[in-house]
């Protein structure tokens, strides 16, 4: 139920990129009515570095996740952004974040490409259909870009899901169950995608499947 | 500054083109408002029959029309995102303030819409005649404009809950007393031919209830909008 680790991974600096990123968590607690799903949540993360959620089920990892992402306030404490040591305002983070998880739906009405088209332009990216086939030419989905998404299966789903994560190359991704619902080729196809990330940007992972895991060079425990 | 209010408003452009696009991929809301319009207005117009109604029984029957109307459509707005679980996706990709006014617009549009084709259809049916039709056309803008601005803040809360449906209506009606109050005194005076200064504290009324609105809107939304 609370925390179990309190570290710093801003010590070794892994790059010497224009952008370097930060993540400051500071003492972060959640509690839904009076269960307090977990405390004392504190770490500093880098571009170049990988963090690693672990817990059992009901530990609180999504909730953590969704605390880091913003999309819901955490009942102490505060998730700051940093680039080039210059804190990013709550309003401007959008353009740096990438997150894959079971709950974030697309629209399934809209065809693939419709979807691109609504995060490329949200995102004030460049619209680039050339870039979009690859990314999902990459993710095993070529030649649907013009099918709805509720045509897809799951799997595909998800793989989808990876696409509009990645459109704009983000600074920050962050991966909750990340191959949930993926067949092996997929499950390789995001390892290839955690390793690319891991090396030069921000990654973190909320799982309990040891092959993700070792994606992580820190880890926090979540006990339940 | 002016450069971030200029990326809020393109923002809440494309979140406005996108539920535009939804709108007619799947008119839900669409369809929703002009069933309940036609339905209701057949209803009424078999239950007067062949009586020629004066401007004060008129003038409600069109607002109760158009607030009932828009009351089962305008809400899809935000419980649509709630249902389909693509609400935090959007929470993740712009600001609130985005999210609200492309939402805002949105109703609008679709309630200016539907008014094109209900407002005629109505004034038809009832063999109403408008004396001050450019009154009347104005009463009926800023109106809706009003009616928008409560149904879009009150989509937002009620998609929070379980009971989605039957909360909207009984939340807005109150929050839009003022409107209907000013909006049918208006029409009445407006259907009567009266002169752009006896309507001018109806509009008054109607002008600064949206403003507020609007900007206690922008001002609360966050907090409805991030759990």
């Amino acid at each position: 139920m609370f925390i179990l680790k309190v570290f710093n991974i801003l010590e070794s600096d892994k790059l010497n990129g224009v952008h370097m990123f930060e993540i400051h968590a500071d003492q972060i607690a959640q509690k839904f009515n009076q269960r307090i799903i977990f405390r004392d949540i504190s770490f500093k993360i880098k571009s170049g570095h990988s963090l690693v959620f672990l817990g059992p089920n009901g530990s609180g990892k999504t909730t953590l996740v969704r605390v880091i992402c913003q999309l819901i306030r955490p009942t102490k404490g505060k998730v700051r952004f940093f680039r080039n040591d210059e804190e990013i305002k709550q309003d401007q983070i959008y353009p740096f974040l990438g997150l894959v998880g079971p709950y974030l739906q697309l629209y399934n009405s809209l065809t693939a490409l419709e979807n691109y088209e609504f995060f490329a332009k949200i995102r004030r990216q460049p619209v680039d259909v050339n870039h979009f086939k690859k990314l999902m030419g990459r993710m095993g989905l070529a030649g649907r870009e013009m099918d709805e998404l509720r045509t897809y299966s799951s799997g595909m789903l998800h793989r989808v899901k990876y696409v509009m994560a990645l459109i704009h190359q983000p600074e920050i991704l962050i991966l909750d169950e990340p191959t949930s619902n993926l067949d092996e080729k997929g499950a390789e196809i995001v390892y290839e995608i955690m390793e690319e990330q891991r090396r030069s940007k921000i990654l973190i992972v909320a799982t309990n499947e040891p092959e993700e895991i070792k994606f992580g060079e820190e880890q926090i425990r979540l006990a339940s | 500054m002016a450069k971030n209010r200029f990326g809020l408003l393109r923002s809440a452009h494309i979140v406005f083109q996108k539920d535009i696009h939804l709108e007619f991929r799947t008119r839900y809301s669409i369809n929703a408002i002009l069933m309940f319009a036609i339905t209701t207005l057949t209803a009424i117009s078999f239950s007067i029959g062949p009586m020629n109604l004066r401007s004060e029984v008129l003038s409600p029957l069109l607002w109760i029309l158009l607030f009932f109307s828009s009351m089962s459509g305008l809400s899809h707005i935000f419980v649509r995102e709630e249902e389909q679980q693509t609400a935090d996706t959007l929470r993740l990709v712009t600001s609130p303030a985005s999210v609200f006014l492309g939402k805002w617009f949105f109703n609008i549009v679709l309630l200016f819409g539907l008014e094109v084709i209900i407002v005629p259809l109505f004034l038809a049916m009832m063999g109403a005649g408008v004396e001050g039709i450019w009154i009347f056309l104005l009463i009926l803008f800023i109106g809706s404009i009003g009616l928008a601005s409560v149904a879009t803040i009150i989509a937002a809360i009620i998609s929070q809950a379980s009971a989605k449906g039957a909360l909207f209506a009984v939340v807005s009606f109150p929050i839009s007393l003022p409107i209907l109050i000013s909006g049918i005194h208006g029409t009445r005076l407006a259907m009567d031919g009266v002169q752009f200064s006896d309507c001018l504290s109806d509009l008054q009324v109607l002008i600064s209830f949206s403003i507020v609105i609007v900007t206690l809107s922008l001002l609360l939304f966050e907090f409805i909008w991030r759990k």
